[in-house]
């Protein structure tokens, strides 16, 4: 296997592709390695993200770390969600990641970061 | 003996494993490998002559100047350029078709336009971006149609008496088409526009004469022609290189300066200021060398039937999506495709697992992607070492690959 079970299993059958209805905070960016574009989506309650779905066409690495962090944002506070770093990424991923590929990882994380921020700037 | 199996013994990074597998380097057109031959003069050149030069009176400054203007000299012979003034060396591509856009830019007005290809490289487009921001000039693209051919009704269209440069790529670095430049240069040519040809895939792969097709500037690389990093030829034609200013200043371009005012030097050395990448250039000449001596005809025949090979193997592949031109006589030494399912980073990352080295990505042609209508591709190019078995290798690891990931 070349990435890890983790990776390819989210790659496979991604559980939270797709849009978000009453979405609060939408971003999207593009990994200029490779041209990649993740879009988030999220429904904020109380200072929490009840909802979060990702939309793409990206690498394996890539959607399972947007499918993974859509997973570990659902109920989480917003604060906590701002805190996370790729290693909280990399440990759940069980991977080996390059760092040519890095950038696949962590993608997802910035485009949360930023629509939590535009959340924040609008208000 | 085929062409390949003479040329492998002279790439020394062929002896390398890759995950304990045979290299298979099939990214020829992003950067060649060396021949020892080159290596060697570079290496000599350091050990027995280097020092700065044009400007230096002792006997290594003499020898390094009479090196890199043999360089030229072989340059010249091998692009098929009248004048060894019409030479100008850069540190590459990107570097030679900025300092015409630098050049010319001075004399662009607004409203001027200036035309460029749906299918090049971002290095021959995005200095065209900037200097119609900067200068208020418009810029136009022309369409790639079918297979991935210009459309050259289009091109006719967007030719005006007020366009003043076209800039189109030889060989495209992605479909691979050779573009009908002759033809361009003749129609850009009757509407008073210059044409500035972005040679890089076309020079290491097939015979190009500059002359024949009477383009004003013609653009290469060092690194992709068997040749170091760091050096890049500007062709320009002497005519017009006479009516144009310096790009940039600095030692070297200059015959005499005042504090406030210079005269600048003759060709070609008016458009290199400051020190140029010696060895390098010196390396080049090797290149030229070694390439001459396989003959450019051999490579290109050989090139073409690896190019026919890949086609036909990854056409057998249902999963396989080929782009660019299919007739491998139209195509230069690359095959761009993608595998269903599969992002090409992660095709390119599993490969790799196989020794096997291919390209994966945009390509640095974010608008021709966007006209595939995908975010990336595979490529797999070729060179002088290339061998059948090799694409034979990479057909095979394409049919396995579903079972890796
Ligand atoms: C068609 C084409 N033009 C320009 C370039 C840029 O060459 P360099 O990076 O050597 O300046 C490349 C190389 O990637 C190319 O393939």
């Amino acid at each position: 296997m070349l990435y890890s079970s983790v990776i390819s299993e989210r790659f496979r059958h991604p559980r939270f592709f797709g849009d978000l209805v009453g979405a609060d905070a939408v971003f999207e960016d593009v990994n200029p390695l490779c041209g990649d574009r993740v879009r988030i989506q999220l429904r904020l309650a109380d200072g929490s993200i009840a909802d979060a779905r990702f939309k793409g066409d990206s690498c394996a690495i890539c959607m399972a770390s947007a499918d993974l962090l859509a997973e570990m944002a659902r109920g989480r506070a917003i604060r906590d969600a701002l805190a996370w770093g790729p290693d909280d990424l990399l440990t759940r991923l069980q991977a080996n990641i390059r760092p040519s590929r890095m950038n696949c990882v962590t993608l997802p994380l910035q485009v949360m970061k930023g629509a939590l921020a535009a959340v924040r700037a609008a208000r | 003996m085929t062409l390949a199996e003479r040329c492998r013994a002279d790439f020394p990074i062929l002896e390398r494993r890759i995950n304990g597998n045979p290299l298979v380097y099939l990214d020829s057109a992003a950067s060649s490998q060396k021949p020892r031959q080159v290596i060697d003069a570079v290496r000599r050149y350091y050990e027995t002559t280097h020092a700065n030069v044009h400007r230096s009176i002792h006997t290594l400054g003499e020898e390094a100047t009479a090196l890199l203007e043999a360089s030229r000299d072989k340059v010249r012979a091998f692009i098929g350029a009248a004048e060894r003034e019409e030479i100008i060396f850069t540190r590459g591509t990107t570097e030679a078709i900025n300092l015409v856009a630098q050049a010319i830019g001075r004399t662009i007005k607004p409203g001027d336009e200036v035309v460029v290809t749906e299918m090049e490289h971002h290095s021959n487009l995005i200095p065209w971006q900037m200097l119609c921001r900067d200068r208020g000039a418009v810029l136009k693209a022309v369409p790639v149609i079918g297979d991935g051919f210009l459309d050259l009704e289009a091109f006719s269209r967007l030719l005006s008496s007020r366009t003043r440069v076209v800039a189109v790529a030889h060989v495209s670095n992605v479909l691979g088409t050779i573009n009908p430049v002759g033809e361009i240069v003749k129609r850009s040519r009757a509407a008073g526009a210059l044409v500035l040809v972005d040679g890089a895939q076309a020079v290491p792969h097939m015979p190009v004469n500059v002359e024949g097709l009477g383009a004003d500037f013609y653009a290469f690389s060092g690194h992709k022609m068997l040749g170091p990093t760091g050096v890049g030829v500007l062709y320009g034609r002497r005519a017009v290189l006479e009516t144009l200013e310096p790009a940039w200043g600095g030692g070297e371009m200059i015959k005499e300066v005042w504090i406030d005012h210079a005269q600048w030097n003759d060709l070609p050395w008016r458009f290199e200021p400051g020190t140029p990448p010696i060895a390098p250039i010196v390396g080049l000449g090797a290149a030229v060398e070694y390439l001459s001596g396989v003959g450019m005809e051999a490579v290109a025949s050989h090139e073409q039937a690896l190019c026919r090979l890949t086609l036909d193997l990854l056409a057998k592949n249902g999963d396989v999506t080929i782009y660019g031109p299919r007739n491998p006589e139209i195509k230069g030494a690359v095959v761009a495709f993608n595998v269903r399912g599969l992002h090409p980073h992660d095709v390119a990352h599993l490969l790799d697992q196989e020794g096997i080295a291919v390209r994966a990505g945009h390509h640095c042609a974010m608008p021709l992607m966007r006209r595939l209508g995908v975010v990336g591709t595979l490529r797999a190019s070729f060179s002088v070492h290339t061998t059948p078995a090799e694409i034979e290798h990479l057909a095979r690891s394409l049919s396995n690959l579903n079972l890796m990931l």
